[in-house]
């Protein structure tokens, strides 16, 4: 995707830290998402990369450094991080669709209470959402019957009924049984074919290597690599990313 | 929540104690029928089964009872239930949030209160209600209904909350991180999302409050009650001493057993039905 010259980033990560404890995940994070840029982030269990995802929105703090989303930083102590997470969807490894509501409900429900939107508007883009994923006629369900393919698909309509401007993916595949992968990952890839602004942290490299527009590699709490993902995977320059792609892939060919 | 995880088959029986070996031999089976034998040919000589029916359970005392111990008796009992449950409640929620609140200060609040209420008589919490706040403070609450219920709103919001709090630390982190995603605020995230699902995990334990609550409104007998506004306990007393015969009394347990049994039913089926909905 192209964007305009000096156009503002969809998401710019400066020198953030983020510290459990005495544990330093993020040491110095710099990342820069555009408008219409489709970033993936791998590496290893434990490099930071969901800790990463999650400063975006602040579901953690940063210790220290800056978050900008859409130009606003949302790391300043009078940001309105209800308005700007309400512009930011989030996906989540477990689904979290909220059990207690229907399938439709859980789309509609942040509609209506966060953007204010009247029922019958937001149960059509709820209709609207939910024909995309290929769920509309489970709208009466309660998430406990859908497969966990078909929550996870929920989920990301639950996410586009809020009109969000950039996605979130936290490892939306890693909990579901290898045939059900398929389907979220299309899900995906068709949103990302329209235009979308997609921060995905996968394990999913075939979907990396054929949807994003860059892929960083994250270790240690640092980005140590950051490329075109014909780049990455074929000529990485760092000796750790080389290994880290080659046990990846013998995993993928055993 | 994943769906898979917290999934168990219904239908698997519990396991059942018939099905262990049974180890008791022939012998010590024969002593225990002939034991049993004994203790009930020794109640049957040894009562005097007429004089216990005269006075426990007197036909025409049993027939005296109606329709007041259910129009005006039980119906009190049902009245402090009610309010005081309401109010106990209402209480009992705000204070699990404030025990669960980031501010210190509301914390400390909460967590005083709550030791303090759980470590007294519930019956010393009533008179004092009832007698020590007009002379301490000079603060009157009207009328026996209005003193009865606020005393036990005081009384069972300290075990609500605790109940409360528990059901909603129950609810998995990934809820409230998925609501607070999609730009709700904590509290749109805690009213539509988290105390929902934490009032389905603890039915259970709530309708065991509100049993509890039921039994303890025999302790506003004790605050001086007018004739309209007796419950189960005080009718069932008066009676005692009216007619020199326990009837009374057992014919209020009786309507105490009907009010509490369904309830403890009631709460069975809701806890079946809110698991198959999850």
């Amino acid at each position: 995707m192209t964007t305009e010259a000096g156009a503002v980033p969809a998401v710019d990560l400066q020198d953030v830290r983020k510290s459990f404890g005495r544990l330093e995940v993020l040491r110095g994070i710099d990342l820069r998402v555009a408008a219409g840029e489709k970033i993936c982030i791998i590496g290893a269990s434990g490099s930071g990369k969901s800790t990463l995802l999650r400063c975006v929105n602040l579901l953690e703090r940063p210790t220290s450094g800056r978050v900008l989303v859409e130009g606003v930083e949302v790391t300043a102590p009078d940001c309105d991080i209800d308005r700007v997470r309400a512009r930011v969807g989030m996906v989540f490894q477990q689904f979290n669709l909220f059990p207690h509501l229907t399938v439709e409900r859980n789309v509609t429900i942040a509609q209506e209470t966060v953007l204010g939107r009247p029922h019958d508007l937001a149960v059509d883009t709820a209709m609207a959402m939910l024909r995309r994923v290929g769920l509309e006629e489970k709208r009466h369900e309660y998430p406990a019957r859908l497969s966990g393919g078909q929550q996870q698909r929920v989920a990301i309509a639950r996410a586009l009924a809020m009109d969000p401007s950039v996605m979130l993916f936290d490892e939306a595949t890693s909990a579901l049984d290898p045939e059900l992968v398929g389907e979220v990952l299309r899900v995906m890839r068709e949103l990302a074919d329209e235009g979308m602004t997609m921060l995905v942290v996968t394990h999913e490299m075939g979907f990396a290597r054929r949807v994003a527009d860059r892929v960083a590699f994250i270790d240690e709490g640092v980005v140590l690599e950051e490329s075109p993902p014909a780049e990455l995977f074929e000529s990485p320059r760092e000796e750790r990313t080389r290994r880290f792609l080659q046990r990846v892939l013998e995993r993928d060919e055993s | 929540m994943t769906s898979g995880a917290g999934m168990r088959p219904a239908h698997e029986p519990p396991p059942s104690r018939r099905r262990l070996p049974v180890s008791t031999s022939t012998l010590g089976q024969w002593a225990l029928y002939g034991g049993t034998l004994a203790v009930v040919m020794f109640l049957a000589v040894a009562v005097d089964w007429a004089r216990l029916q005269d006075k426990m359970f007197r036909t025409d005392l049993v027939l005296d009872q109606f329709p007041r111990i259910v129009t005006q008796a039980a119906k009190n009992t049902l009245i402090f239930t009610a309010f005081g449950f309401a109010g106990g409640l209402a209480l009992g929620v705000v204070l699990a949030l404030m025990r669960l609140s980031t501010f210190r200060p509301y914390r400390w609040f909460a967590a005083v209160y709550i030791d303090v209420i759980r470590g007294l008589p519930a019956l010393l919490v009533l008179i004092f209600i009832a007698f020590g706040l007009p002379i301490a403070l000079d603060i009157r609450i009207p009328g026996t209904y209005g003193r009865g219920s606020v005393a036990l709103a005081i009384v069972s919001s300290a075990y609500i909350a605790e109940v409360v709090r528990a059901g909603i630390e129950a609810v998995p982190k990934g809820q409230t991180e998925a609501a607070r995603s999609l730009g709700m605020s904590h509290g749109q995230a805690m009213r539509r999302i988290v105390i929902p699902q934490a009032f389905r995990i603890i039915i259970p334990p709530m309708t065991n409050e509100l049993v509890l609550l039921l039994k303890d409104t025999a302790l506003i007998s004790v605050i001086g009650v007018t004739e309209a506004t007796k419950e189960l306990t005080r009718f069932g007393r008066d009676g005692v001493n009216a007619n020199a015969n326990a009837t009374p009394l057992v014919v209020a347990g009786l309507v105490y057993l009907a009010l509490t049994l369904p309830m403890t039913r009631l709460a069975g089926y809701l806890e079946r039905r809110a698991r198959a909905s999850r």
